[in-house]
């Protein structure tokens, strides 16, 4: 294992306190391994919370900020942070209107997040969570944990935080996280494997000239296995997956999302493939992201996330932003 | 069986799951994501740390602070899980001083459904509620029929082995390894490994008291 760390146990602490270190916008509380932002609650606006394992940063942490997340919970690297955590960060955002959770549907990120709200309501917080569940790669839903929360959570977090900012109430704060996970759709692929720090060595195995189809947010496996093709081909195979569920037509917010060791010629490069699949078939790519959102420590590999926007959410989209990992018309 | 007995379970745990720290992750690696050994070992770690500063004088205080704290370091979902099975157990024994095996038989059977419940788990689809619930079920069958103690905590770790075992075949219908579907055939859960030697420690300690 070559990294680029102090070591395994203080990888998540030295990142917080890099993260306070750089960015004098948030505040980190070390012990609890919680962001906020600087400035504290705004009084009668809805919190919004989310959280989840370390290493697929910029996303929680670095959405904190303007027009986005009150708080972000860090767990250890793939671990789902724990319900004394998310109390602290619930209770530090509460502005008197309420906290929405926002949480990627991964057993562990559930459970926590499920305790942690009866926490909350144990102290008279009302706490609304809307789970995350975007993966097409999860085929057989009743069979499974369900379909895992990815790309979609760094839109939802967006809309939703806009929405917060210009002062709605949390049910409809809820109620538009709800919608733009429903609008949205997210498949990923894997060309290597990654290591977890404490681990110490790949996740999984995969040959030189093989990638996973479908893999997840924390190298868990995908759908198949397939032999490296050219980006077109696996553009191809990304877009089929999200188009047989839910057609690619209208007008689409677009993301193309590096896994962390994609470098960004090869991520316009796919861009570029995914611009001509969803022309070819109705759509219009009315807003996009390229770039390295919601990670998967030094995995290469990418994932495309489609959101069908109306106008309200496109307006939502497109309203100011302040934080370290998005950040426009401020 | 009081206070000491149950910590000298917990110190056992801690002391088994660090030794198969790697083990486990290995499993985890397989079909899920590479952290449960890790993540046991420190929680674990934290609990005896915990039980080192605090006065719990009942085994169900022991049992109390031991989920307590599961569900405070741990993360994940064995945190949550596994917290809520010694706190469902330590809720089950309540406050005597000393607990007999028919009062063990219940709290394991108390706890098995706080997992099922919080995990929406049922037996069958390779998770640790495939060692917690059969295990369960013999321990109390033996005590109903009078077995003593030894014999009633070899039941107990026999049938955890076949158990853990079984779930190799099994394909995964909840947590992340159900995200491979039949690919998750042919690896041990690493949930059901881990609840088998939890169980392990148990019967070595209540050896160990014996012998």
């Amino acid at each position: 294992m070559k990294k680029l760390i102090n070591s395994p146990d203080t990888v998540v602490t030295d990142a917080l306190a890099g993260i306070a270190a750089a960015h004098s916008s948030l505040t980190v509380d070390i012990e609890n391994k919680v962001i906020l932002r600087a400035e504290g609650p705004t009084a009668g606006k809805v919190g919004l919370v989310s959280g989840g394992g370390s290493g697929h940063e910029p996303l929680h942490g670095g959405f904190v900020g303007y027009g986005m997340l009150d708080a972000a919970c860090a767990g250890e690297v793939f671990t789902s942070p724990v319900p004394d955590q998310m109390l602290v960060a619930t209770k530090a955002v509460n502005g008197g209107a309420g906290v929405l959770h926002i949480v990627k549907n991964y057993t562990g990120d559930v459970l926590n997040f499920q305790m942690a709200a009866e926490l909350a309501d144990d102290e008279g917080i009302e706490v609304v969570s809307v789970v995350v569940n975007d993966d097409v790669a999860v085929q057989d839903s009743l069979y499974t944990a369900g379909r895992r929360g990815v790309g979609a959570t760094v839109f939802v977090e967006k809309i939703a935080g806009a929405l917060a900012e210009r002062g709605a109430p949390l049910a409809q704060v809820a109620a538009v996280a709800a919608e733009v996970n429903e609008r949205s759709r997210s498949f990923g692929v894997a060309l290597t494997s990654c290591t977890v720090p404490a681990a110490g060595k790949p996740t999984f195995d995969l040959a030189e000239q093989e990638i996973e189809l479908g893999i997840g947010i924390h190298g868990e496996p995908g759908r198949t296995r397939a032999p490296l093709q050219p980006a077109s081909a696996i553009v191809e195979i990304v877009l089929d997956a999200i188009n047989t569920d839910l057609a690619v037509d209208g007008d689409l917010l677009v993301m193309v999302n590096g896994m962390g060791g994609t470098p960004l010629i090869e991520l316009y490069g796919a861009f570029n493939e995914v611009s001509k699949y969803i022309t070819g078939h109705g759509g219009r790519i009315a807003r996009n992201l390229v770039g390295n959102y919601i990670t998967s420590l030094e995995m290469q590999g990418f994932s495309v996330t489609v959101c069908h926007l109306t106008d309200t959410l496109a307006d939502l989209w497109d309203a100011p932003v302040d934080t370290p990992g998005l950040r426009w018309g401020r | 069986m009081d206070a000491e007995f149950f910590r000298a379970w917990i110190a056992e745990i801690a002391a088994v799951v660090e030794a198969q720290r790697d083990h486990l992750t290995q499993l985890d690696s397989a079909i899920g994501d590479a952290d449960h050994g890790i993540n046991l070992a420190r929680g674990f770690g934290a609990v005896q740390t915990a039980l080192a500063a605090a006065d719990t004088p009942t085994p169900g205080s022991v049992l109390l602070l031991t989920g307590s704290t599961l569900i405070s370091k741990v993360g994940g979902a064995s945190g949550p899980l596994y917290g809520t099975w010694f706190r469902r157990a330590a809720k089950s024994l309540g406050d005597k001083p000393e607990v007999d095996l028919p009062d063990l038989a219940d709290a394991l059977a108390a706890a098995l459904e706080g997992v099922k419940k919080l995990g929406a788990a049922s037996e069958g689809e390779k998770t640790m509620v495939d060692v917690l619930a059969p295990t369960a079920a013999a321990f109390s069958k033996a005590v109903s029929e009078g077995a003593a103690a030894p014999a009633a905590f070899a039941t107990l770790t026999d049938t955890a082995d076949g158990a853990a075992h079984d779930t190799i075949e099994m394909q995964a219908r909840k947590g992340r390894a159900s995200y491979l579907g039949p690919r998750s055939v042919g690896h041990e859960d690493p949930g059901a490994a881990s609840s088998a030697l939890i169980l392990h420690a148990l019967r070595d300690v209540a050896d160990r008291q014996a012998g």
